[in-house]
């Protein structure tokens, strides 16, 4: 990891919409039980940013993160995705999940469907695609993560790099205006993390907006726009990559960078 | 290079497959290495070899040496040490219609037929248009078999718009559906309206319901010619055969929807299918049976009567939903969360979510379970008999008393008999059950 910092190239001058809000939270707050998960979360993000979330485990990041498409619900302030507010309203909350993508650090495909009809099933059930384009448009995605061979076999035929690119190209048959990624290479060998991380770097080059919950510090100083460093479920921290791990300001966020960068 | 030469080593020769010595493979290796691997497995496999024989011996000479094949009554079996299987001949018809009329048997043939040929695609992976063919098992072959079986035209007349307007007949009945129906279908759009939903969505939903409906009274309502036959004439494998496949058939939804509410967030849901889950499985299923038979019709008001079959199929059918909503609710569980965040995450609805990602999956985990308990359920079927459906097992029975046949071994020919045609259909299944397991083992791992 601190070789990747090492060579990483200085990060990309992306354009950021300084008008166009893809979500925002405010004030938001979580428990789980007794436990105060989320305190007071202030974020707004800008359509075209990349932002990367750090912070040790149990730091609430994928928490953070999982509220946005109300894989778990907060219980205080309000969360705005693409100007639709989360509620309990089941509506909202479906039409949200249909512009925001998600990868999972366990992949999630689908194992008894094959790649193809993991990555046709929400077009043709969700966006009501004929199936002949879904087909088409999922080729498309699974050519861009350099796997279109691989389209007939089943996940468990593949590796688990292969799996992730899937889980992306899946996602982004949805044509989502924001992709979340919850630690998307953690559960990956060591080889695969490149492969991965590649396709990734290729979607900040295109404009998508991203939110990435991961430890790769290289990935962040390379794209992220904005690092963000949480613990104890606050945001402690938040800058420009070049400053975050240059000139870190708080405690915690030195402590921590230290740790990470010189084990 | 010199120093090493002690541990280098280059191979300049490949060595070819050669055979295994003739201890290890054919039935000799075979036998060595499962039967007589050890001195204990020896002696073992010596006494259960010969505790075999010891039970084969009396077994085949009662039911094959010394059996009596041919007669026309009591006379030929008197005095036999064997089977009587002139008898199981003579009464086989019996066994199979029960005292269905003679010259309507061929309505139950039909039946028999058409479930044989359209089944046996159906189990067949590789046969096509699987679609079309359970659609014709789920909707036209047990609309087809009412009316084949029981002859159909059954009486709607309607019963609450007063005579003075219209009499009672299929036109009252016609008139009264269409009432309801729109009744219905202004409440839904109401409510659909308050809620804020679309109203067209759950419009059709229930359109198609109440079409559905109404195109079944018509069948069961038309007169095809039929002449009628009372259920209390069915018998022998027919009865078991009805009693069983309704029960399978119905079971497996009512079981997902049990399966699915005792899962759900919603605590009415949640509380009314525990109950009737735990309910149905804390009593034995002879008092469903006695309840159905004995305790329903005296809720239900005077003048109202139902047909003992026909409160058998539904005591049996709900019965066997809490068993089934158990083994499901087992693959349900056994679907990781990674998978229901999943299909969330691509926007999937709920009934989405568990119909495209969930139940395939959960389903596949649990067909031995599903298996296991339509087996279980075949084998209930003899249980109908105690509220006076005479089953296959029933019939036979009945049929054992008969003072033309009666004799020291006709009782045991008719039990050895039922034990073949049930152990026929059970052992089918579990094997059905293995074949399709294997299946879907394979083509996971591909």
């Amino acid at each position: 990891m601190t070789e990747a910092i090492a060579v990483a190239e200085p990060p990309i001058a992306l354009k950021v919409s300084s008008t166009d809000v893809a979500l925002e939270m405010i004030d938001v707050n979580k428990w789980f039980g007794e436990f105060h998960v989320l305190r007071d979360i202030n974020l707004k993000v800008m359509r075209g940013e990349r932002i990367v979330i750090a912070g040790p485990s149990g730091s609430g990041k994928s928490t953070l993160i999982r509220c946005i498409n109300r894989l778990e619900e907060h219980q205080k302030g309000k969360i705005i995705v693409d100007q639709i507010e989360l509620t309990n309203d089941l509506r909202k909350i479906d039409e949200v999940r249909r512009e925001v993508g998600m990868v999972f650090q366990h992949f999630n495909l689908f194992p008894h469907l094959t790649i193809l009809e993991n990555c046709t099933l929400a077009p043709i059930h969700v966006r009501k695609m004929p199936k002949k384009e879904a087909e088409d448009v999922a080729m498309h995605y699974l050519t861009r993560v350099k796997i279109p061979e691989q389209a007939n076999k089943y996940p468990g035929q593949l590796s688990g790099g292969q799996q992730q690119r899937v889980a992306i190209a899946r996602s982004l048959c949805m044509s989502p205006r924001v992709m979340l990624f919850d630690e998307p290479t953690s559960a990956l060998d060591p080889e695969m993390i490149k492969e991965v991380l590649d396709v990734m770097v290729g979607l900040a080059l295109e404009g998508m907006t991203m939110i990435c919950v991961t430890h790769e510090m290289g990935f962040a100083r390379q794209v992220a726009n904005r690092v963000i460093f949480m613990d104890g479920g606050q945001i402690i921290e938040q800058d420009e990559p070049e400053t975050f791990f240059t000139n870190p300001k708080h405690e915690r966020t030195k402590l921590f960078l230290s740790q990470i960068l010189h084990h | 290079m010199s120093t090493m030469a002690s541990t280098a080593y280059v191979r300049s020769e490949m060595v070819g497959p050669q055979k295994a010595p003739p201890s290890m493979i054919g039935p000799i290796g075979w036998a060595r290495k499962n039967l007589f691997s050890s001195p204990i497995n020896s002696v073992l496999s010596i006494v259960a070899a010969l505790f075999i024989v010891w039970c084969l011996i009396p077994v085949i000479r009662f039911t094959l040496i010394d059996a009596v094949w041919t007669g026309d009554d009591r006379a030929a079996c008197a005095q036999a040490s064997g089977a009587c299987w002139a008898y199981v001949k003579a009464y086989l018809p019996q066994f199979i219609y029960g005292r269905y009329p003679i010259d309507q048997r061929w309505r139950v043939d039909i039946v028999f037929l058409m479930l044989a040929v359209a089944l046996v695609p159906m189990l067949i992976p590789r046969a096509p248009f699987k679609r079309l063919n359970a659609l014709f098992l789920l909707t036209v072959y047990p609309l087809a078999s009412f009316v084949l079986l029981t002859g159909g035209h059954i009486g709607l007349r309607g019963r609450f718009l007063p005579d003075d307007i219209v009499g009672p007949g299929p036109v009252r009945f016609a008139l009264e559906f269409a009432l309801v129906s729109f009744v219905i279908i202004l409440l839904v759009g109401l409510g659909a309206r308050l809620l804020g939903l679309r109203a067209s969505q759950s419009g059709s939903a229930i359109g198609i319901v109440l079409g559905a409906l109404a195109v079944v009274f018509m069948v069961v309502g038309a007169d095809f010619g039929l002449v009628p036959v009372e259920t209390a004439n069915w018998g022998g494998l027919l009865v078991t055969l009805v009693v069983a496949v309704t029960g399978m058939v119905a079971s497996l939804p009512l079981g997902v929807i049990l399966a699915l509410g005792r899962r759900s967030k919603m605590p009415v849901v949640r509380i009314a299918s525990v109950t009737f889950i735990e309910v149905c499985r804390g009593v034995p299923l002879i008092t469903v049976l006695f309840m159905a038979s004995v305790m329903l019709p005296l809720f239900l008001p005077e003048g109202v009567t139902f047909d003992k079959l026909l409160r058998a199929l539904i005591g049996v059918a709900l019965f066997q939903a809490a068993y089934m909503a158990e083994v499901i609710r087992g693959g349900l569980q056994s679907i990781s969360r990674g998978q229901y965040e999943g299909a969330m995450a691509i926007g999937l609805s709920y009934p989405q979510r568990m119909r495209l990602i969930i139940l395939p999956q959960a389903l596949r985990v649990v067909i031995p379970g599903i298996v296991g308990s339509f087996i279980s359920l075949f084998k209930d079927t003899t249980l109908v008999a105690i509220i006076g459906l005479f089953d296959l097992l029933g019939q036979i029975q009945a049929s054992a008393n008969d003072a033309k046949w009666a004799s020291p071994v006709t009782g045991i020919t008719g039990y050895i008999f039922a034990a073949m045609v049930f152990w026929a259909f059970c052992f089918s299944m579990s094997r059905y059950a293995a074949f399709t397991e294997r299946r879907l083992d394979r083509s996971r791992r591909g």
